[in-house]
């Protein structure tokens, strides 16, 4: 009896599975692959709501075209990516792909969708090498290239007169790149580079070193929960008020405030966008996420939000057509006509942004609650180095 | 533009100044080195237990972490009161401890390992979406229990925490206790009863299965309180369990399956051999080889560390530092 259950069950989700892809027939079908489970989860769920909201605003529609949104967990598994993918490509037909979180998994996704004629909108990576010999005209990056916010660490430091640096990063690629970018504008003397382990929980060793190292700052690049270990101790050890910190968004933003609590206070960190942006459409996105979510918005949300409505202005340009008019869909990317919650935004020639950088710190309001405040402009217009080596136009 | 290359000159300033300031570095990281160890022994006790008596793969004793932590956090934001919000986990942890004995791991004690590793990987994943619906994805804010917090000069220069201080006591604390209740009390004498002859046990009117539900309770506490104890030194988030959840695998290896000493001094070991490889491997290669090299080389040898050691010590002693001589 049970057992008959169970087969029902099953069979009607089977039916349902058919039914449902049916239902939006015409749509223009947009594949969001991100990463929703396990510890960087957070960031995806932001990535897909921050798109989301796009989307919902227009009851459905972006740039007044009909809409289908495909949501799927890469598990940060790039062997997963890749069949999700092609699903989305071969099966589903979808025209976009975007939503991707790293820079592992990209090179595997983005390339299903280019070489089948498919757009793909980068809303979170930008990894070194698809920003230069290996750009495509198809492939847009709308949120930064992965060296600008550790580039941009560097100048807010010799714009604070820092002379000596203490750099830490996990000991892999993405951590190499950072410190890389780090020193591509820092004018002082790197006393010191810490590498640590991917997953470390205990930072007291690296710590005791930085103690003893006495520099002007500490730069550092942990994504996430590693920050947040990380912080935890850094205040407790007393350092925060001594040494000051330095470090890229993706360690520190909303979510990892929100973990680290008072200890926080001071940091600085460097952003392209930030929730108390003066600019209308950020402050409409601001209000509307936080009325939809009931959460404060992170760079990832406003970058989900920022790649539809990139999506939706070129819609708005082709009247609707992407694969039937793949020319002018591509051209009106590149025009980016759209009010970006982050402010100016245009596209380089290899199709990464160039825009503002600025420096945010941790500070208690009038409320008496930490948030990020932006505090000074570090660079504007900044793009990357590697456009030179990419052959588009 | 700045080249890499590693700066290797410090400041120079007299040679005795220092070599006494290597000397305090070398202390505290040597404190460092204990607390982390101590800390895994609080993670690994429980899993030692389960595994060395009940013969039961526990792979979701990381999940019993996150419970701890996560419901001191809770109760600790909502109270007020850090020390409540430990006895709550404590709590939270022995009755998902002791349902998840009496639901699923009762099944599973004569089934193969496979079986084992394959339901407690399951309840990972269970227990994180779980966690996620109740408290969604933002990490919990967790505070320093205020009686602890500050931080006491025992190295000259270098304040260090009161927690971590705490946390060294609590371990060791932790580590008698256990002795005790297992060599010392009745319980503790059936329960090593129980695990080398579960039937004869059973034959002499002792209620087996309740023992074990009590045990397996008992590695949940365990477990759930270091969750508490971490709280306020790592991000309390989803998925935080898997994380130390190999490096207490590792501890229970080297110091013997089952050997609640085993776990202390292998735990020991592995908190000392992680932190000073961390903290100095790099230096001490710069005496033979050119800085850059000295730092790639440095960087990897350090994260393979803990398992050169587990390997080397299972070469000498494949049943681990302290076998338990009953076994299964």
């Amino acid at each position: 009896m049970l057992k008959n259950g169970v087969r029902l069950a099953a069979l009607a989700f089977a039916v349902a599975g058919f039914v449902a892809p049916a239902a939006a027939e015409d749509a223009i079908r947009i594949g969001l692959i991100t990463t929703l489970s396990g510890p960087p989860g957070y960031l995806g769920e932001d990535m897909r709501d921050g798109f989301k909201l796009a989307i919902d605003e227009e009851g459905g529609k972006l740039g007044g075209a009909p809409v289908e949104l495909l949501v799927e967990d890469d598990g940060l598994n790039p062997g997963n990516a890749k069949q999700i993918a092609e699903r989305m490509v071969r099966r589903d037909n979808a025209a976009i792909l975007t939503g991707v979180i790293f820079s592992n998994v990209q090179p595997v996704v983005a390339p299903i969708a280019l070489n089948n004629g498919r757009f793909y909108v980068a809303s979170n990576a930008g990894p070194s090498p698809m920003a230069g010999a290996g750009c495509h005209e198809n492939y847009f990056v709308s949120s930064w290239q992965n060296d600008a916010m550790h580039e941009t660490a560097g100048i807010a430091a010799n714009n604070a007169g820092y002379k000596k640096a203490v750099v830490m990063v996990p000991n892999y690629q993405a951590g190499k790149d950072a410190v890389a970018g780090f020193k591509r504008f820092f004018k002082g003397e790197i006393v010191e580079e810490l590498y640590t382990q991917l997953n470390q929980t205990d930072y007291a060793a690296e710590i005791a070193r930085i103690r003893s190292d006495k520099p002007d700052v500490v730069f550092y690049f942990l994504p996430g929960g590693l920050s947040i270990n990380f912080l935890k101790q850094y205040g407790q050890a007393g350092l925060m008020g001594e040494i000051p910190i330095i470090a890229p968004m993706v360690s520190m933003e909303a979510r990892i405030l929100a973990g680290v609590g008072d200890a926080a206070e001071g940091i600085r960190a460097t952003a392209h966008w930030n929730a108390d942006l003066d600019n209308a459409a950020n402050k409409a996105f601001v209000a509307a996420y936080r009325d939809a979510y009931k959460r404060e918005p992170t760079p990832w949300a406003a970058q989900g939000y920022d790649a539809a409505r990139l999506i939706a202005s070129a819609l708005k340009h082709t009247g609707g057509k992407v694969l039937d008019d793949a020319d002018g869909f591509r051209a009106a990317l590149r025009e980016a006509d759209f009010e970006a919650v982050r402010g100016a935004f245009k596209f380089a020639a290899n199709q990464h942004p160039v825009q503002n950088w600025y420096l945010l710190e941790a500070r208690k309001g009038a409320d008496g609650k930490l948030s990020l405040a932006t505090t000074q402009t570090i660079v504007e217009e900044h793009g990357d180095v590697y456009g030179a080596e990419c052959k588009l136009n | 533009m700045l080249t890499g290359g590693m700066a290797l000159h410090k400041p120079s300033r007299s040679q005795a100044g220092k070599n006494s300031r290597i000397m305090l570095l070398f202390i505290e990281q040597i404190l460092n080195g204990l607390q982390l160890g101590v800390f895994l022994f609080l993670v690994s006790a429980g899993l030692t237990l389960i595994f060395g008596i009940m013969g039961v793969i526990n792979l979701a004793h990381g999940s019993l972490y996150m419970i701890g932590a996560y419901t001191c956090a809770t109760v600790s934001m909502a109270s007020g009161s850090y020390w409540l919000g430990f006895l709550a986990a404590g709590l939270a942890a022995a009755l998902a401890g002791a349902l998840m004995e009496v639901i699923l791991m009762r099944r599973l004690y004569r089934r193969d390992h496979l079986d084992q590793v394959l339901v407690t990987f399951g309840l990972i994943l269970f227990v994180n979406e779980a966690v996620t619906m109740i408290w969604g994805r933002t990490p919990l804010f967790m505070d320093l229990p205020q009686s602890l917090s500050g931080s006491v000069e025992i190295v000259p220069g270098a304040p260090y925490p009161v927690y971590r201080l705490g946390v060294i006591l609590a371990g060791l604390a932790g580590a008698v206790g256990l002795w005790f209740l297992i060599s010392k009390t009745r319980i503790g004498m059936l329960i090593r009863a129980g695990s080398t002859n579960r039937e004869m046990v059973s034959a002499l009117g002792v209620d087996i299965d309740r023992l074990y539900t009590l045990l397996f309770a008992a590695g949940a506490v365990l477990a759930g309180l270091a969750g508490a104890f971490a709280g306020p030194l790592v991000s309390v988030q989803v998925g935080m369990g898997e994380s130390i959840l190999i490096l207490a695998f590792v501890v229970v290896v080297i110091g013997g399956i089952g050997s609640v000493r085993g776990a202390l001094v292998g735990a020991i070991l592995v908190g000392l051999v992680d932190t000073l490889g961390r903290a100095f491997l790099r230096d001490f290669l710069g005496l033979f080889l050119p800085p850059a090299e000295a730092a790639g080389m440095g960087a990897a040898l350090s994260s393979m560390g803990i398992y050169i050691v587990m390997a080397l010590i299972l070469v000498i002693r494949p049943k681990g530092l302290f076998p338990v001589v009953a076994g299964r």
